[in-house]
């Protein structure tokens, strides 16, 4: 039995592919790198002028001007590039990253993301995510399916202030993946360890189910 | 006349009180972090600062923070610092949060003589409230305005005596959208050479942007985040 977190970055990582440029975000997007196979030609975009994240350093060669976006000490692949913070979202807005990986805090059953701010606690701000998720021409969002009260964070409509409107294109939680369509919220696999009526229950959004649905091994 | 000065203390007083100074950098990577310690130790006050972050309680704007020389500042991403937080709950401080994206094209609009863009980022949150709407092409974006300082602070790893600046990995960020969108910019850098010594191909800043140019000494370049491989 993995963690959720397990869970959720196992199933993401599929959504990347051979020859993708790929914004990860902050946090536990940032792990999918440690996951992508070695075969796979990925370019990976952060949103402070580098296209072509590497690992991270050796101690020896630590560069503090070689950096990504959440300001961890970073090296760059062959191939890669640096510029500045127009051509980095221009990159963005303009539509030429594949796909974008962002943690949430809530998302609606529109597709509706809120990820940047909580009224009453200090504003931190939004960074770059109101931009990727404009532009990134597919949004994934990875977050656990309920909050730490066990409350559903997946909302028939945000409670919290947006990062954008309409904007989600896919949804994977620990338990289950959703897209959404013009149709709405639908449900496309259930992971591992969840059923469909698990799903109902720690969902507070109305989705259909995909008559072609998955359930994974181990799933009930 | 040159654009070569050997003193911090001296160029930054051709910063004035109220004073709106685009600062570069990205966390604190290629923050201009020698003018903005003599800027600090001169005390010029009601600034309003443009820069992606705010430096760190003792580090960057974090020590124009310290020194209550901030009235305003326009950032995407304020979080690593207590002082800033004291200072914005208590009303000190005027705060204005622009999506990164956002913030970038207005220096960069700035800079280019663009007075306005539509784009959007921002539609349907919080950032978009009281600001003219318009689709193009069936998409709702916002109106953003450039922006431009009296003064922009960038850094860079080598400059020319006419200003040609080339800067080194990730630290080119912000500079090159500030160094243009400045009435008066300063530079500085860690390498001065002469004018021919950098390559016409490679140069980022063109020298026209840049009105004053210093060589730093002793780049302390402090790491927010440390990460190693295993």
């Amino acid at each position: 039995m993995s963690t959720s977190r397990e869970k959720i970055i196992n199933r993401a990582v599929h959504e990347i592919q051979d020859g993708m440029t790929v914004n990860l975000g902050i946090g536990m997007p940032t792990m999918l790198a440690n996951f992508i196979p070695a075969s796979m030609n990925v370019y990976l975009h952060s949103e402070n002028g580098l296209l072509g994240i590497g690992p991270y350093p050796h101690e020896n060669v630590v560069d503090p001007d070689l950096i990504n976006a959440g300001k961890e000490t970073v090296t760059v692949k062959e191939g890669g590039s640096f510029f500045d913070n127009a051509e980095s979202f221009a990159m963005i807005r303009g539509g030429h990253i594949d796909l974008a990986v962002l943690g949430g805090m809530e998302v609606s059953e529109k597709g509706d993301l809120a990820n940047w701010m909580i009224p009453g606690k200090m504003v931190k701000g939004m960074g770059g995510a109101m931009d990727i998720v404009q532009g990134a021409r597919k949004v994934v969002i990875i977050m656990n399916h309920v909050n730490k009260y066990g409350e559903s964070k997946i909302r028939a409509s945000c409670e919290l202030p947006l990062t954008g409107s309409q904007v989600v294109s896919r949804l994977i939680t620990d338990i289950a993946v959703f897209d959404f369509t013009d149709k709405g919220m639908v449900l496309k696999e259930i992971l591992e360890g969840a059923n469909l009526d698990m799903i109902r229950n720690k969902t507070e959004a109305d989705f259909s189910v995909d008559k072609n649905i998955t359930q994974k091994e181990g799933s009930s | 006349m040159t654009k070569i000065s050997t003193s911090f203390n001296d160029i930054v007083r051709i910063i004035q009180d109220g004073d709106t100074v685009i600062v570069g950098g990205f966390g604190l990577s290629g923050i201009p972090e020698k003018a903005i310690m003599a800027l600090a130790e001169q005390g010029t006050k009601d600034l309003t600062i443009v820069s992606n972050n705010c430096g760190v309680d003792d580090w960057g704007l974090g020590l124009l923070l310290q020194n209550k020389q901030i009235k305003k500042i326009l950032a995407s991403y304020v979080g690593e610092n207590k002082v800033f937080e004291e200072q914005y709950l208590n009303g000190e401080l005027d705060v204005e949060l622009v999506p990164q994206g956002t913030l970038a094209e207005r220096i960069r609009a700035g800079g280019a003589g663009i007075s306005g863009f539509y784009t959007p980022t921002g539609v349907g949150t919080p950032i978009a409230e009281g600001k003219e709407h318009k689709k193009f092409n069936g998409r709702t974006c916002i109106l953003e305005t450039g922006i431009v300082g009296d003064i922009a602070l960038v850094k860079a790893w080598k400059g020319d005596s006419y200003g040609n600046l080339l800067y080194r990995k990730t630290s080119r960020n912000f500079n090159p959208l500030a160094a243009a969108a400045g009435n008066k910019t300063i530079a500085e850098v860690e390498e001065l050479v002469e004018i021919g010594d950098l390559d016409p191909n490679f140069i980022h800043t063109p020298g026209l942007y840049v009105q004053h140019i210093l060589k730093g000494e002793n780049y302390e370049k402090r790491i927010e985040k440390r990460t190693v491989r295993a």
